[in-house]
């Protein structure tokens, strides 16, 4: 549970209460004046002190190593999952079989594993972004700060949860308690693909909906974490300009806050994402494997890749077998560079405009 | 305002330490006053003992471990097992690597394993003791219906979906007298690789007259119903599914009140019990007869007719070199082996497990002391 991030101020109350905004303004022009005479002297280099050449070096160092790490993981993933790939009998990509055990009869696919590990992630995601939305803008907009500073503090809470608690949680208590809302939805909606009756037993709840859910409760606080920070940086002169000119609190998150935020509130939501792809625990303790094929219905069951590789694992006998799952999981690797890089392409995209 | 600001982080702190002792459901109780004053083990060797492996035989290998504990406290030694239930199959491949100095398995060492299990053991064979045995249940949940015989063939047709309703002729025709209800069986599989599937699609291979053609394996292949986590995870599922049967060890079935459906053999309906099950493990067959290694031949057990004996066993076995060890080590080991097959077994009943039956015992205890140390004890 590592991935919670980091939050250096704990500051929920904004800048709004720091009054003018005057900081920044005040401090700012020396600044500047410094730093275009230190970056004058023409040849010198003689700013170069030991506690510059060190920071640099530890900062250079720790940036590489994050990239060689990445890059080691990545071939140690191709390495690993070659020699089983060689063995596949059928198409890895488009199969939908798993069948490991005889290494020298093998045949698995990752195509129904992608699929609902896409499913469940982005289901998820779409529960989780609002709710987060509406979270992040409260805590700094709407909530006084005797309020909000506790709040905060509860919605990180949340990360702080082991997954295997979510998952338990999901399996014994809350399955249950939304398996009549699933029935319902199955019985009224089912004409809608998502809604439609799948391989799993919707009122057992072992499927990807309630998996969804849980999921999506699992991911709210880094969503909300994110875009909270980065709607308290919102320029007070924006806040203020919006203000003077007579506007509502609901027209200044409008017209400033979100504009503002939108980027960060994305790349937080790129980072639940992430978080949702990867989830092991929860999943493998809610979901409902299943030998039928997937149907895009939020009913199946199934497993996703890092489920799958958690239910193999106790019984892996060998190098190759372990490489049909290693290869799953190269196939999840992917999956998440992609959807980061995505996410950066579209983040960078607006800030362009 | 100081003062309300640490009042709120006191009640976080505290809903905070609410959440996480709601997390803590470890089961410590001691598994119980074993009777360890004649114990014949040497308490010599290695003290601290390392294995890996099947999840199956965790709770003995607990029993086993507290009833080693004591009896050796009682000769004024102290000594260790630590045991990782981590997965028969993981528990192969550490052994194999030297990690630790035996393996807990749900099937028995065998082909290109074995081959590299000898290296591991100086050239020596690996052995199997099969030391841990547990009855399987067809555990099911029908509403109104508290006992339910089937047999090899139907229980192999539920499970390959060949049979779909509970009022099937076939099951009506080994239930007569029981009103079968007309609704659709879900059945429910291990999601997780364990050796409990592959033991029990073994079983069916062997009992089904051929209806069975999928083959045995960890993973379920039977291509119907749904798959759950782990024997707790299918068998709350069966608990909370009415229509649902599934195979899980007995002790689970017990946990969560399900009912265990008999087996008919071909010779009258067997019921699930300590007796039925000893008397299965008791006519069981080794592959190699009179050797040290005690691989079973669970085939001609799941196929047996004999009348009185419940046929869908699984058996553990322990993996340990029988020779080229340390000389600690092997003391240790043996000692320990010698601990488990005796005191270790009081208890085990409880624990859903089956002691194991006299005359198999000695088979067992022999292999033990044949276990060689090295030359220099």
């Amino acid at each position: 549970m590592s991935d919670a991030p980091t939050r250096p101020r704990a500051d929920a109350s904004g800048p709004l209460d720091e009054g003018a905004g005057g900081g920044p303004p005040t401090t700012s022009p020396p600044d500047r004046t410094e730093a275009k005479i230190a970056t004058q002297p023409p040849p010198g280099k003689k700013v170069s002190r030991p506690g510059d050449r060190i920071f640099s070096t530890l900062a250079t160092s720790a940036s590489v190593f994050i990239t060689v790490l990445i890059a080691a993981i990545g071939i140690f993933l191709v390495w690993r999952a070659v020699p089983a790939l060689q063995r596949n009998q059928v198409n890895f990509l488009t199969s939908s079989v798993w069948n490991t055990t005889d290494i020298n009869d093998m045949a698995f696919g990752v195509l129904d594993l992608f699929q609902v590990t896409v499913l469940v992630s982005f289901f998820a995601l779409l529960l989780a972004m609002p709710v987060a939305l509406g979270i992040a803008i409260f805590i700094s907009n709407y909530a006084p700060a005797r309020v909000a500073r506790p709040l905060a503090y509860v919605v990180d809470l949340l990360a702080a949860v082991p997954s295997i608690v979510y998952g338990l949680w999901g399996l014994l208590v809350f399955a249950p308690a939304i398996s009549p809302f699933a029935v319902w939805l199955n019985e009224n909606l089912g004409w809608f693909f998502l809604f439609s009756t799948g391989s799993g037993s919707v009122a057992g709840g072992g499927t990807i909906f309630t998996a969804g859910i849980v999921l999506a409760v699992m991911i709210l606080p880094i969503i909300t974490a994110v875009s909270r920070e980065v709607f308290t940086q919102t320029p007070v002169s924006h806040i203020e300009a919006a203000l003077a000119l007579g506007a509502t609190r609901w027209e200044v998150v409008k017209t400033t806050v979100l504009p503002f935020g939108r980027s960060g509130y994305i790349s937080g939501s790129m980072l639940g994402l992430g978080r949702a792809l990867g989830e092991t625990m929860a999943l493998y303790m809610i979901l409902r494997t299943t030998t039928q094929p997937f149907s895009w219905s939020l009913f199946d069951g199934g497993s996703t890749i890092a489920s799958k590789i958690a239910l193999g694992y106790a019984e892996f006998n060998n190098d190759i077998q372990a490489g049909a799952y290693i290869a799953a999981g190269l196939v999840l690797f992917i999956l998440t560079f992609v959807v980061n890089a995505t996410a950066r392409a579209a983040v960078a995209g607006r800030k362009a405009k | 305002m100081k003062l309300e600001r640490s009042s709120a982080l006191i009640g976080m702190v505290a809903a905070g330490a609410l959440v996480f002792t709601a997390c803590g459901s470890d089961d410590n109780t001691a598994s119980g006053g074993a009777d360890v004053s004649e114990s014949t083990a040497s308490c010599e060797g290695k003290a601290t003992l390392s294995g890996a492996g099947s999840s199956a035989q965790k709770n003995a290998m607990d029993a086993f471990t507290s009833a080693y504990i004591a009896a050796c406290q009682a000769k004024g030694k102290t000594v260790n097992v630590a045991y990782n239930p981590s997965g028969s199959g993981d528990g192969r491949t550490q052994f194999i690597a030297n990690q630790v100095d035996f393996a807990g398995s749900d099937s028995a060492i065998k082909g290109d394993q074995a081959a590299q299990a000898a290296q591991r053991c100086a050239g020596s064979e690996a052995w199997n003791i099969p030391l841990v045995f547990g009855p399987v249940a067809l555990a099911f949940n029908i509403d109104g219906v508290d006992n339910l015989v089937l047999s090899g063939e139907t229980a192999a047709k539920i499970f390959n979906g060949q049979i779909t309703t509970w009022n099937d002729p076939a099951i009506a025709a080994l239930n007569e007298g029981t009103t079968l209800p007309d609704t659709p069986i879900t059945v429910f599989f291990r999601s997780d690789s364990s050796g409990t599937t592959d033991n029990f699609q073994q079983y069916l291979e062997a009992a089904s007259n051929g209806n069975w053609t999928q083959g045995a394996g960890s993973d379920f292949k039977g291509g119907v119903g749904q798959g759950a986590k782990g024997s707790a995870g299918v068998a709350q599922a069966v608990a909370t599914t009415p229509g649902s049967i599934t195979y899980v060890e007995a002790s689970f079935a017990d946990q969560n009140q399900l009912k265990a459906a008999a087996i008919d053999t071909g010779s009258g309906a067997v019921e699930l019990s300590t007796e039925t099950a000893s008397k299965s493990i008791e006519s069981a067959k080794f592959i190699e007869e009179g050797g040290g290694n005690l691989a079973l031949d669970l085939k001609q057990t799941y196929a047996s007719n004999e009348p009185g004996a419940y046929p869908l066993i699984l058996a553990t076995y322990e993996i340990v070199c029988s020779n080229g060890y340390p000389a600690d080590t092997a003391e240790g080991i043996k000692s320990f082996l010698t601990s488990a097959v005796n005191e270790g077994q009081q208890g085990l009943e409880e624990l859903g497990y089956v002691p194991l039956p006299e005359t198999f015992k000695e088979t067992v205890v022999a292999s033990i002391d044949a276990i060689g140390g090295a030359p220099t004890q």
